[in-house]
């Protein structure tokens, strides 16, 4: 993002990918297909020196075999970054492994089950509508930031009881983590106290007057030994559904409207067959997987036959996986109607997207609203597409033109 | 082709995608924390093969079994 450039620590630009690769490099975040197809021809696993030891598996049976081995890869890092400062503020359980990891994702699951997510698509069919209403008469709209960004601030918002208007506070401090925090952390410290104040000060009020919300379930749930969760627990789940919950899904949703732009078969087919979303959400979920998940080696091991050592990081790359020729036929190719689809969008494994529900709901609910009331729209050729930097990946500026051209 | 078709969830592999529930909802059911299991003894009904057959080739974790009887 040009705003934080000027304070970041410049990386080399990339001339050697294969052992010298950076998901941060500018060639990475406008088009990282030809970079992972090159790497994965190269080697199932290729390494970095750079963020002091980075793997990357580029194979979908490589980053599978990752994300099963919670005995030689650890969650207890889930970004990749310039630092490895000493784990202070956690969020379980994404950063939790076992045995830890179990009974505090099982906290979190039932208020995200399917069930759960139908009860709240009314609230986010009218949000969707709320916003389309703000700029349909313009004939054209940034996509990114009047849309696809505040769908699931809302959404989240809205499950966690706190006040939708919020939104632009939480969307600066996710750009803080997940943009900034690779190369400043400052930055990343900054916006992490900023966000635990926030919700103290929310469980304060909640002691006082208990509400009906995610925060409320969160602060009533109880352990095995029916103890309350400590503070710190609750603060780093909430830290946790605010970041994973908001900027995953804005990138998912913006890329689908960014394909069907520029794709008015797939745009027209689905219009005219609306049955095929299902399908066509889960397939743009492979195509265009918005997230990259970290791990650090505990111990030394193999993975495909590569040796793997102590010490690294590993990017662990859904979406490169989700490109592998050798699990998806076409694997570079949108087919919309695709049937067999064991993408790994949200993840393989004990760590499975808590909130995969919910996105798939947000992500259904804002393609369906908006072919509904802008069946016809195309990039626009006198703006800029610009993509997010790092560990999530979506458009942050997406102009569209709406109507038919001529 | 005769025979019946059988569905079985392996417990220890169902990461509770839910990818079975939403293709095939007749053949699933999920449990408070979104994993999946087989509803009924898991008999495929006439009529939904293409279905159970559907539900395993996009689950994830490869945790769903079809068995012909």
């Amino acid at each position: 993002m040009s705003d934080s450039a000027s304070i970041m620590p410049e990386h080399p630009p990339v001339t050697d990918w294969i052992n010298d690769f950076d998901h941060t490099d500018p060639a990475w975040t406008e088009n990282p297909f030809p970079i992972w197809e090159k790497l994965r021809a190269a080697s199932p696993v290729v390494h970095t020196e750079r963020f002091l030891g980075c793997y990357m598996p580029t194979t979908y049976q490589a980053v599978k075999e990752i994300a099963y081995d919670t005995e030689h890869f650890s969650s207890r890092r889930v970004i990749v970054r310039d630092v490895r400062p000493e784990i202070t503020a956690r969020a379980p359980p994404i950063t939790s492994d076992p045995p830890e990891h179990k009974p505090a994702k099982q906290l979190l699951l039932p208020p995200f089950t399917p069930d759960a997510m139908k009860k709240l698509e009314p609230r986010v069919r009218a949000i969707c509508n709320e916003l389309i209403d703000e700029f349909i008469a313009d004939g054209k709209c940034d996509a990114a930031a009047r849309y696809t960004k505040h769908v699931p601030v809302r959404a989240i918002a809205h499950m966690l009881g706190i006040p939708e208007k919020d939104g632009d506070l939480f969307i600066k401090w996710i750009h803080s983590i997940l943009e900034l925090g690779i190369k400043d952390e400052n930055a990343l410290m900054e916006a992490v106290r900023e966000m635990t104040g926030y919700f103290a000060a929310h469980l304060e009020q909640r002691r006082k007057d208990p509400t009906d919300d995610l925060i409320s379930t969160l602060m009533k749930a109880r352990d095995k030994d029916g103890n309350p969760l400590p503070d710190e627990h609750v603060l780093g789940s909430l830290r946790l559904l605010l970041i994973a919950g908001i900027d995953t899904t804005w990138s998912a949703i913006g890329s689908s409207l960014w394909h069907l732009a520029k794709t008015p078969d797939d745009r027209e087919r689905l219009v005219k067959e609306p049955e095929l979303m299902p399908l066509a959400v889960e397939e743009l979920l492979r195509a265009y997987s918005p997230v990259t998940m970290a791990r650090e080696v505990m111990k030394e091991t193999t993975v495909c036959g590569c040796p793997i050592k102590p010490g690294n990081m590993v990017l662990l790359s859904f979406p490169a996986a989700n490109r592998d020729p050798a699990m998806f036929p076409d694997a570079d190719k949108v087919v919309i109607d695709r049937k067999e689809n064991r993408h790994a969008a949200f993840g393989l494994g004990i760590h499975r997207c808590v909130g995969s529900n919910l996105a798939r709901m947000e992500m259904t609910v804002a393609i369906e609203e908006w072919l509904k009331r802008i069946p016809d729209f195309r990039l626009d050729p006198a703006g800029k597409v610009t993509w997010s930097e790092g560990t999530v990946r979506g458009p942050r500026q997406l102009p569209l033109l709406f109507g038919k051209t001529n | 082709m005769a025979g019946k078709l059988k569905i079985r969830v392996d417990q220890d592999k169902c990461q509770g995608h839910a990818r079975c529930k939403s293709l095939a909802p007749e053949l699933f059911d999920l449990d408070e924390y979104g994993n999946a299991h087989e509803a009924g003894d898991g008999t495929v009904p006439a009529g939904l093969e293409d279905k159970a057959y559907l539900a395993q080739s996009n689950c994830p974790e490869i945790a769903i079994e079809v068995t012909e009887e």
